[in-house]
């Protein structure tokens, strides 16, 4: 795992630079330059992950909470004392480097959500432990909403794998998934055909269900049909109402439902010409063009993968693709030898996040996945995220080493 | 482990696996199989710019400079980069309001933020130099070279005519012009655009999406560099045309001034003329419309493009016709009644009968009328007479261009045989019926450049070289064309005659031209008076000096002022002197022609 994290912050490094490169600042110690201040993030990094090696595995479940509470402090204090980086008061300014809370606050929320479900044997079917999960990983994201970063909080839904390994119901998975693909229908098909096609397949499970029919199933359905009516008009209007409207306008590019290359679609039509310019084995090091002229926005941040996929080609795409997946996979199996409920949960919770982050940032670089300002872990330029990451992943990388001893 | 927790483990690890698969997949589309995003790519970053070469310089026939180029600046903005400056001090270096000022940086924001557009064209150099010192506060502001035409003499305006942006129609029939370039419109300027304009270069560079440039494309490998135009130089001697200039100052017409030797223009005035300047770079459109307002046609080109009935100056055409056709010979006398002459009266008074030498002389109308009527009775029949002395006539190059490098010439105009069938009828017309001709009125035209030619023909005894602007490209000569012998039917003797009786007119003790003697020049020429249906009378004079050897070769029209010998015979014995002696000593004819203003007192 260690391998692998150096392999992929290098590789995001190496790519800042040539993202960033120009003929005026050659050396890639340039500090001036955002790749020489990415070095200046890996050292500190490498010092905070010896620091974390060094310390306790017992401290992070002893101190979880109040991690989690400390966090949540700092995320209210930035809503006053923050400082606003594109339309996001999510920063303290320190100097001439700024801090984002929200990027830790995954990782202490992952603790925070471990140590909760990993204490006793928590049942996950009981309301009062749902509605503490829920509250465990809501809390942070409604602050991080007021903070008016989406992106981050929107992350936090990748604690859904967390809760799907500790246990809880199909019912409620599949009623998620059932929310999501109607809010997608709702928002592509015609109002009129949805509710249609909601009735008759509701109309089929009746009959299908031929046997246990009993009026209370029935009403049960139907029911559900009402629901998933109001539903379908309530996305809208939420859509409408509460969504920004860059927010929708990434939403219909990639529903399809609008096309606009040189407006609202730029970003992703950009990424895909870089990206796909790269042919094969890419433009070379320092050879791309559409990165280096800055026609990829953010390209050494949350487009960093453009880069990658125009100067290093398939080649270099697919092996970085393969690392993330190495790492993640890893990062699951390891949580599955821990001994303690603690560790495993927590790995999941590294995992899912690494996850939602690798998903989301590579897929709408490759126009898969609507553009939602995160970073790319690792790779992408950029302090907080970096160290946010790198603490994550080495408090795991401590507690898998201690595993024997941590019971 | 639990069953439900293994299976668990096993769809996560799949899932991740299979979102990894997907990508992979994705970006094997993109990467390998779709191509269009390679030419995108492409379209992104190259940007291909015109380096546009400098014009080729024109000089006159002593390598005096004409025509040069300037470097204007357009004060070009782009929106994006404009933060808040003080209107009122940028509207006091550029001379604008504070309305107009917001106005133009709304149109720019309209067109683009990113790009740069103009926001006002062609600032001169003083401003620009002020401006220059100034522009970083003005950020989004700065300043973009262009060149444009200047003339130092300001004179020959028609001549060398001008340059303007090509219009879509020769953008569409030449692919050299792209929207925007300078093209040649008229004068030298279009014919020779091709010499004149050289060859435009490209340069690639790469462009980030702002449009900023960031170093060439592929090291350059597929540029070309701009070619400077060609230099000319041309036959016009600057100081004869200013000198033509200034004597045709508040007069409409023209002077013609040709070396018979070689055919070379040394003069080509019209007047009235215009600053050539007026017609370059912001002030042009504004400028172009009131000159082409005026009702005096200042844009019109007299000396290439009107024509006029040439009057007695053509008798000496149907003299040498009769002399060559053995129908007269220098000493065929014919008889003169004065006012009382029958069918042509003559306006003179002079003694009684006149031989061939004395009639050109005294432009007898009687005796050229005889002549003419002996030439249409030659033969037969009139078409045959009629065409035979036709042919003499357009061997002068009249009614015909000369098509060599001279802009918009009129063809002038001597009429077919069947022109007269069309209007009296296939046999209703005779000598009499076309009376006129002989005199040099009714149909026939000629330009004041024909009329000129006219008298190198008779300059040269008989031949000429068509009348030309260019003397050489770059110091190699060109176009054989114009090296070329232009014989006339008329044999060298015969012109002898008309050369002796265009001499008694200037030192006979009747010469029309004798008032206007040159003391130390043996000058030749034949008044003129053209009748015509605008007004008073054109005054016309052509003439060539020195009588053996000749230099030069001038025809002069002055329009609506009267006699021949009033006004066009001193303009050209100026002329004359001006040329072969360098100076002029007749003062008081000089200082009577510049400020003679024949326009107002119409």
């Amino acid at each position: 795992m260690v391998g692998l994290y150096v392999a992929l912050v290098l590789i995001g490094w190496i790519n800042i630079y040539a993202a960033v490169y120009n003929e005026e600042h050659r050396s890639i110690f340039d500090i001036s330059q955002n790749y020489g201040r990415q070095l200046v993030w890996i050292v500190t990094s490498v010092v905070l992950a010896l620091f974390i090696l060094a310390v306790d595995a017992k401290f992070y479940n002893a101190f979880s909470f109040i991690l989690y509470l400390l966090m949540l402090v700092l995320l209210v204090a930035v809503l006053f004392l923050g400082k606003e980086i594109s339309g996001a008061k999510a920063w303290f300014q320190l100097g001439s480097f700024s801090i984002q809370p929200s990027e830790f606050a995954k990782v202490t929320t992952a603790l925070a959500l471990a140590r909760y479900m990993g204490t006793m044997d928590i049942n996950l079917k009981s309301f009062r432990t749902q509605l503490n999960t829920i509250l465990i990983i809501g809390i942070p994201v409604v602050l991080i909403l007021l903070e008016n970063d989406t992106g981050t909080a929107l992350m936090f839904a990748g604690f859904v794998i967390v809760l799907f390994r500790e246990g809880i119901s199909n019912k409620i998975m599949l009623t998620g998934l059932f929310i999501i693909v109607l809010s997608v229908l709702s928002l592509v098909l015609d109002h009129l055909l949805l509710i249609g096609i909601l009735a008759v397949s509701a109309i089929m499970a009746i009959f299908i269900r031929r046997h246990g029919r009993s009026l209370k199933k029935i009403l049960i359905i139907l029911g559900l049909l009402v629901l998933a009516t109001g539903y379908v008009f309530a996305v809208d209007l939420a859509f409408d109402n509460l969504l920004e409207e860059h927010q929708q306008n990434r939403v219909k590019v990639l529903l399809g439902i609008e096309d606009d290359p040189r407006g609202i679609g730029y970003n992703v039509n950009q990424s895909k010409i870089a990206i796909g310019s790269g042919g094969f084995f890419g433009k070379g090091f320092l050879q791309g063009t559409q990165t280096k002229f800055d026609f990829v926005p953010a390209q050494s941040t949350d487009f960093i993968f453009c880069t990658v996929g125009e100067e290093w080609g398939f080649l270099g795409s697919t092996i970085v693709v393969g690392l993330y997946v190495l790492l993640i996979v890893r990062i699951i199996l390891k949580a599955e030898r821990q001994r303690t409920t603690f560790s495993r949960i927590y790995g999941y919770g590294v995992a899912s996040i690494l996850f939602t982050h690798f998903a989301i940032n590579i897929g709408m670089t490759i126009g898969v996945a609507p553009v939602i300002g995160i970073p790319l872990p690792f790779l992408s330029y950029g302090g907080s995220s970096l160290w946010a990451f790198t603490i994550m992943l080495f408090i795991f990388i401590k507690l898998d080493i201690k595993r024997l001893e941590l019971i | 482990m639990k069953a439900q927790d293994e299976q668990r483990k096993l769809i996560i690890i799949g899932f991740i696996l299979l979102i990894g698969v997907i990508f992979i997949f994705r970006l094997f589309y993109l990467q390998i199989i779709d191509k269009s995003y390679i030419l995108s790519a492409q379209n992104n970053v190259v940007r291909v710019i015109t380096q546009y070469p400098a014009r080729g310089l024109i000089y006159d026939r002593h390598g005096e400079l004409m025509v040069y180029n300037e470097a204007a600046f357009d004060l070009m903005v782009i929106p994006s980069q404009v933060t808040a400056f003080d209107t009122l001090e940028f509207s006091q270096l550029i001379g604008l309001d504070k309305e107009e000022i917001k106005e133009r940086l709304m149109k720019a924001k309209k067109y683009s933020m990113r790009k740069a557009s103009i926001f006002e064209k062609q600032i001169s150099k003083e401003s620009f130099s002020f401006f220059k010192e100034k522009l970083h506060k003005f950020p989004g502001f700065y300043v973009q070279s262009r060149t444009l035409r200047y003339y130092p003499t300001r004179i020959a305006a028609h001549t060398l005519g001008y340059i303007g942006e090509a219009s879509p129609m020769t953008i569409e029939e030449d692919p050299y012009y792209k929207s925007g370039d300078y093209i040649g419109i008229s004068g030298l300027e279009k014919t020779y655009e091709g010499v004149l304009r050289g060859k435009k270069g490209v340069k690639r560079v790469l462009v980030d999406v702002f449009g900023r440039e960031k170093g060439s494309f592929q090291e350059g490998k597929f540029d070309s560099t701009a070619v400077k135009g060609q230099d000319i130089y041309i036959s016009i001697d600057a100081k004869l045309q200013a000198y033509g200039e200034r004597l045709m100052t508040n007069k409409k017409g023209s002077i013609v001034a040709i070396e018979p030797s070689t055919g070379e223009i040394l003069a080509l005035v019209s007047a009235p003329a215009y600053d050539p300047n007026l017609l370059v770079g912001r002030v042009r459109s504004t400028n172009y419309q009131i000159l082409s307002a005026d009702s005096l046609q200042p844009l019109f080109n007299r000396a290439l493009s009107a024509t006029y009935p040439p009057g007695s100056t053509f008798k000496s055409i149907n003299a040498l016709i009769a002399l060559q056709e053995g129908i007269s010979t220098p000493s065929t006398t014919y008889g003169c009644q004065g006012t009382a002459t029958v069918p042509i009266k003559c306006s003179h008074y002079h003694s009684n009968p006149l031989n061939m030498y004395r009639a050109i002389e005294i432009s007898c109308n009687p005796y050229f009328w005889q002549t003419f009527r002996s030439i249409m009775v030659s033969r037969s029949d009139i078409h045959d007479s009629y065409t035979m002395w036709r042919r003499h006539v357009l061997s002068f190059g009249f009614g015909a261009r000369f098509n060599s490098d001279l802009f918009n010439e009129s063809k002038g105009f001597i009429p077919q045989p069947g022109y007269y069938d069309k209007y009296f009828g296939k046999n209703g017309w005779k000598a009499l019926t076309i009376r006129s001709l002989s005199i040099g009125q009714g149909e026939i035209l000629a330009t004041p450049l024909q009329l000129a030619n006219f008298a190198a023909i008779i300059a040269n005894r008989g031949y000429y070289y068509k009348p030309h602007l260019l003397r050489s490209i770059n110091d190699s000569i060109p176009d054989a064309d114009y090296r070329e012998k232009m014989m006339t039917t008329i044999s060298p003797v015969h012109c002898q005659v008309v050369v002796e009786g265009m001499s008694r007119v200037m030192d006979g003790p009747e010469g029309t031209g004798r008032w206007y003697r040159v003391p130390d020049i043996a000058i030749c020429g034949k008044t003129g008076t053209a009748e015509n249906p605008h007004g008073k009378d054109h005054s016309i004079f052509v003439s060539f000096a020195p009588k053996d050897n000749p230099k030069i070769a001038v025809a002069v029209v002055v329009e609506n002022s009267g006699f021949g010998a009033t006004w066009a015979a001193p303009i050209a014995t100026l002329m004359i002197e001006k040329y072969i002696n360098g100076e002029v000593k007749r003062l008081n004819v000089e200082e009577n022609m510049v400020t003679s203003n024949l326009i107002d007192s119409r």
